[in-house]
This record gives structure tokens, C-alpha cells and sequence, in this order.
């Protein structure tokens, strides 16, 4: 995965040579309208749902084909209702969550990376291991010692149980090994024969050099917040003024559970800071994907 | 994994590092023992006493907590819906990701747009999904009208309130009745869940694989073509054989993801509704933590769900190792 990061996606190799056979023409069209089916069948929730967040909960119930994609009048009632409700406040939880992450990851998982691949301690292997054997862990298996923990610190219901938890993280400090290892030792050597420091080396030589690690490991940690709620829905019970927007969308889903247009413009707000990001950075995602399914 | 690189003989920055490299992991190492070695140590000790929420810490129970688990019809009924959950899911998604890798590895057009459009869904969030294919799976929603539109039945009751089983159903239209709880397969509701989570995944599994399939080196396929092999017996002696760790990978992440299901559950299907048929283990440690307030009990449950997690995973790892790759 680590490759795919720094080199970008290879191009398709396919069958060599110019010359192709009119039955491997055919194999290709036949190829070409699956994954044109396969595409739309992935666009098509997402559209229905935008359709639907512009409707009257009336029209919204009277499905045909005139109106599936496209409403008949098109309002921002759905909007509005959405606006009344405190979706402000959510959305701008998520997105100091999401800093507060990107920040305290960016720092210690780059700072742990760069030691466990450059640096010799003792301990060293051992807690590297350590690291990497709890990345198989479910979350839903220590959230209970978790929410524990946060109950005897006092955290439960605050900022800090979103955010203190979730500064660190097994696999970023993995991908930053994983690239720390790839810088040549060549450009350290001349910085130490000069006399620097592991600090002066790191900070100016090193760090200026990972940007795009650290970029990628940005995304992820994006990706994570914006999306995480087995934590949040349980550390903020009955806290609505520290609901992300998932959370928020659940409970307004339990609230008024029929209430289709509001719920779709929830889920539209919700998803577009994500799409913006994705469409930007589409390259650094794909290998996010092994993250999120490690996390779970 | 990558080993670790080899080291010069003569590091002049070894004595320092000793000391710099302990505290360049200290912040990471605090936050990581506090909110995982710690939780991880911790989940098998609560699992071992009576602990409530507001009581906290009971007597010692001993294996007490994994006796009443045992006893308990819904650790059954959840143990049975995950299991085919995960059955159901993991290797459908993983066919149907490596299908469209192949089919997405020659020279096709528009190759941005279709890795944007496989893509999206894995990124969204679980909760967002959810909620729309409520919408979609509604008796007056969008799957419902497709269903009528091309000519089928839909499902009485709808989607994500039936409870039938669905190879029940499937033998009782042969037949055969009362088929034990065990073989009435998942119910309609779960099986609409299971299909949510295929679709969310398939299109990432895709991309993973289309990468594995550009790492097999040409060379082979030009070997292999010399031999007089087909393509056929390329695809089963060459591409699948070279997949198998990646598919190690994404199925082992896939088991991982899918016995822990909990998201869609709480969303779509509250309680496990209908009927329980959609009861998960994940689901069940939420409420006997949370709603029963049994945090051993709980706790017992996640001890049970990790097990089951690690033991697949080393008997999948197994099966790589003996046939010869890793």
C-alpha cells in the first residue's frame, strides 16, 4: 500500500501488443458496459438521495418516473427544517474534531514512525510489534474498557473523549515507518557528518522531505473523524451540543424517522465536505481504504 | 511487513538515540497505552466480574459471565446472524471485487471516473448509507418500484421489517417446512443489510485488486502463452495464484469488519428488529453494556468476538502458508 502512495496508480496493463482480435473487441465492450452498470449502480443512492433532499415529504412519497432524479418543484424545505434542527452545531464539531485528529496524529504518529525506521532504541522492535499486533483489534471489542477509562478520568460527555483517545493511531504510525524507511540514508549522512542532531536532522531535513506522507496520513485522519461513530454515539449520550454529524443523523433518524427529505439533506450536508476532499485528493484515498478496514 | 533495515556498523547518533528515539514514541505511546494496550488488557478482566455501569466494579465471577452467555438464547440467535452475516458478505464482495478487477484491467476509457465512482461509497460514512438505503429499501422507495417496474414481487412485509429466513423460504417453496433455526438462513431484513454492505465494499476491493492484478509481471502470461496455455488456464494458474495473498488480506479485513457490525444495526434495524433477526454480537455487547448496564456481560461477549476473529484469522493464515505462498 505503501507503493501505491508514493508512485500513484500504474497504468492497466492489459493485453500487449497493438493488435487486438474482434473477439477480444468484443470481450472489451462487453467489459466496458458491466463496469458502466457497475458505476451507475454506485451513483444512483447517492442521486436519489440528493433528489430527494429538494422534495416535499409529499412528493417525496409519490415515487415516478418524472420525478426520481429530478424534483417536480424542487423547494429547500428540507433545507431549512434541517437548519432549525442543530445541525450547525454538529457540523462544526466534526470539523474541529476532525483538526484536533489531523493535529494530534500529524505530530505524534510522524514523531513515532520516524523513530521506530530511523532510530535504534532499546525496545524498539518489541514495541514496534506491539504497535503493528493491535492493529487487528476490533473496535467494538474495547470500547466498553474505554468508555471506562473516560468515566473514571471524567471525560465522558466532553471534547475529550472525541478527541484525547484518538491522537495516535497504530496505523498511521505504520505508514509513516513504511515511508520514513524509504527516505535514502544518504540525505541524513551528510547533515550528520556536519555535526547536527537527531532533532536538527529531523526537523530539517526530514520533515520537509515528507509532506506528502504526511498529506496522506492528513486524509486518513480526515476520512476517520468525519466517519467514526461507534465512539462518539457512545461517549455523548444525551449531549447534543457535542454531536458530529453522524451522530446527529442517527438520532434525528430515531427522532422523526419518516421524515425522508430532511434525513437526505442531513446525509447530503454530511457528505459533501467528504466528496469535496475525495475529488481533490483522490490518489492518497485509495490506500486509505486498508485503513479503514483495519479500524473497521 | 518490511524487516528492519540493516544498520551501519558505526552510528555516530546510536548514543543519542537511545535517549531521542524514547521520546520522539512517548506522546504516541501514552495515548496508545491509555486507549488501546490498556482497553485490550482490560476487556478480558472486566469479562471476568460482575461490573455494572453504575456500580462499577462487582465481585469476581470467574468464567461465571461466559456461563450465562452461554445459556443465553440471544448470544445464540446473535452468534447465528453473524455468522451469516460474515458468510454471506465476505466472500460475495470479494468475488465480485476481483470480477471487476478483471474486467477493469485492460485499456478502458475513463479510468478516473470509474476508480471516483467504485470508490465513493467506501468513504462515506456508515451512518449516511444507512440511512439512504432505508429510503431505498421503503415499500414506497426506489427498490421496491424498480422490483415492480421490471415485472417481480417485492417482499410483503418490506425490506427491513421482514423477518422470513430466506432459505426457509426458498425450501418452503420446494416443500420442505420447519427447517431448524440454524438453516432458515438470514432473514430478509439482514439479507437487505448484507447487500448494503456489498455494495459499499465491492468497489474498494475493486481497486485493491486492480493493483494486486498490475504488480503479476507480463512475463509470466508471456511464459505461460509459449506453453500453450490458454487463457483460461492463465487465469486459474497465474492471476488467481497471484492474488492470494491479497485476497489473504481483504478477506481476513472483511471477517474483521463484518463480525463487528454494529453501525447498520443501530440505525436501520434498532434492537435487532424484526424479531431479532437482526441481532449481532456487536449489537449485543452495545446493549447488554449500555442498555442492560452488564459491563462484565458485555465485556464477555467482545472476549468471545475477539476469539472468533483471531481464530479465523490463523486458520486463514494457515491455508496461505500451506499452499506454498504468503
Amino acid at each position: 500500500m505503501a507503493s501505491i502512495l508514493k508512485r500513484g496508480q500504474k497504468q492497466g496493463t492489459g493485453p500487449v501488443g497493438g493488435t487486438k482480435t474482434p473477439a477480444e473487441r468484443t470481450i472489451e465492450a462487453i467489459a466496458l458496459v458491466v463496469l458502466i452498470f457497475v458505476a451507475l449502480l454506485m451513483f444512483v443512492p447517492f442521486a436519489f438521495s440528493i433528489a430527494t433532499s429538494f422534495k416535499t415529504s409529499p412528493e417525496a412519497a409519490q415515487l415516478s418516473f418524472g420525478n426520481m432524479f429530478w424534483p417536480r418543484e424542487g423547494v429547500t424545505t428540507a433545507y431549512q427544517t434541517a437548519f432549525d434542527s442543530n445541525i450547525q452545531r454538529w457540523f462544526l464539531n466534526s470539523v474541529f474534531i476532525a483538526l484536533i485528529w489531523i493535529a494530534g496524529r500529524a505530530i505524534m504518529d510522524t514523531m513515532a514512525g520516524y523513530a521506530f525506521a530511523k532510530m535504534e532504541f532499546p525496545g524498539r522492535k518489541f514495541l514496534f510489534l506491539l504497535v503493528l499486533g493491535t492493529m487487528m483489534v476490533p473496535g467494538i471489542v474495547t470500547v466498553i474498557p474505554k468508555f471506562i477509562l473516560l468515566d473514571d478520568l471524567g471525560l465522558l460527555n466532553t471534547y475529550g473523549a472525541l478527541t484525547i483517545p484518538f491522537l495516535a493511531d497504530a496505523f498511521g504510525i505504520f505508514l509513516m515507518k513504511q515511508f520514513f524507511e524509504s527516505i535514502p540514508a544518504d540525505l541524513e549522512e551528510a547533515a550528520r557528518i556536519d555535526g547536527a542532531s537527531r532533532y536538527q536532522i529531523f526537523r530539517q531535513i526530514v520533515l520537509p522531505n515528507a509532506i506528502p506522507a504526511v498529506t496522506a496520513l492528513t486524509i486518513f485522519s480526515f476520512q476517520g473523524s468525519w466517519n467514526s461513530f461507534l465512539e462518539p454515539v457512545l461517549f455523548t449520550v444525551g449531549a447534543e451540543n457535542l454531536y458530529t454529524l453522524p451522530v446527529g443523523l442517527a438520532n434525528f433518524r430515531a427522532v422523526y424517522n419518516t421524515n425522508y427529505p430532511v434525513l437526505m439533506a442531513i446525509a447530503v450536508i454530511t457528505t459533501v465536505p467528504m466528496a469535496i476532499f475525495f475529488v481533490v485528493f483522490q490518489r492518497y484515498f485509495i490506500a486509505s481504504n486498508v485503513a479503514s478496514g483495519i479500524k473497521g | 511487513m518490511a524487516g528492519f533495515p540493516s544498520r551501519k556498523p558505526r552510528n555516530p547518533l546510536a548514543a543519542e538515540d537511545a535517549i531521542a528515539g524514547w521520546l520522539f514514541i512517548t506522546p504516541a505511546l501514552i495515548v496508545l497505552t491509555l486507549f488501546v494496550f490498556w482497553p485490550i488488557f482490560q476487556v478480558f478482566r472486566v469479562s471476568l466480574f460482575e461490573w455494572s455501569l453504575i456500580e462499577a466494579r462487582g465481585p469476581f465471577q470467574g468464567f461465571g459471565n461466559f456461563r450465562t452467555l452461554f445459556q443465553d438464547p440471544d448470544f445464540e440467535i446473535a452468534l447465528r446472524n453473524t455468522i451469516w452475516f460474515s458468510v454471506g458478505v465476505v466472500p460475495i464482495q470479494t468475488f465480485l471485487g476481483v470480477l471487476l478487477a478483471v474486467l477493469a484491467n485492460r485499456a478502458i476509457p475513463g479510468k478516473t471516473f470509474f476508480r471516483v465512482a467504485f470508490y465513493f461509497p467506501s468513504i462515506s460514512s456508515s451512518v449516511v448509507i444507512a440511512v439512504i438505503f432505508i429510503w431505498l429499501y421503503q415499500q414506497n422507495g426506489l427498490i421496491n418500484y424498480v422490483l415492480r417496474w421490471l415485472g417481480f414481487g417485492t417482499p410483503q412485509p418490506p425490506w427491513l421489517s421482514n423477518p422470513n429466513g430466506v432459505i426457509d423460504m426458498l425450501l418452503g417453496s420446494f416443500g420442505v417446512d420447519n427447517v431448524t433455526p440454524w438453516l432458515a438462513g438470514p432473514s430478509v431484513a439482514l439479507l437487505s443489510i448484507m447487500m448494503m454492505n456489498i455494495w459499499t465494499t465491492m468497489g474498494s476491493l475493486m481497486v485493491i485488486f486492480l493493483a494486486g492484478l498490475q504488480g503479476i509481471s507480463e512475463d509470466l502470461y508471456e511464459a505461460a502463452s509459449l506453453d500453450g496455455a490458454n487463457k483460461r488456464q492463465q487465469f486459474f494458474q497465474i492471476t488467481i495464484p497471484m492474488l492470494r495473498p491479497v485476497i489473504f488480506f481483504v478477506t481476513t479485513l472483511g471477517f474483521i469488519g463484518t463480525f463487528q457490525v454494529f453501525d447498520q444495526i443501530f440505525v436501520m434495524t434498532p434492537g435487532g428488529s424484526p424479531a431479532k433477526t437482526t441481532l449481532t454480537l456487536g449489537y449485543l455487547v452495545y446493549e447488554e453494556a449500555f442498555r442492560g448496564f452488564a459491563m462484565g456481560l458485555a465485556c464477555a461477549i467482545a472476549v468471545v468476538l475477539f476469539a472468533i476473529i483471531l481464530s479465523i484469522y490463523f486458520i486463514q493464515r494457515r491455508f496461505i502458508r500451506e499452499s506454498g505462498l504468503e
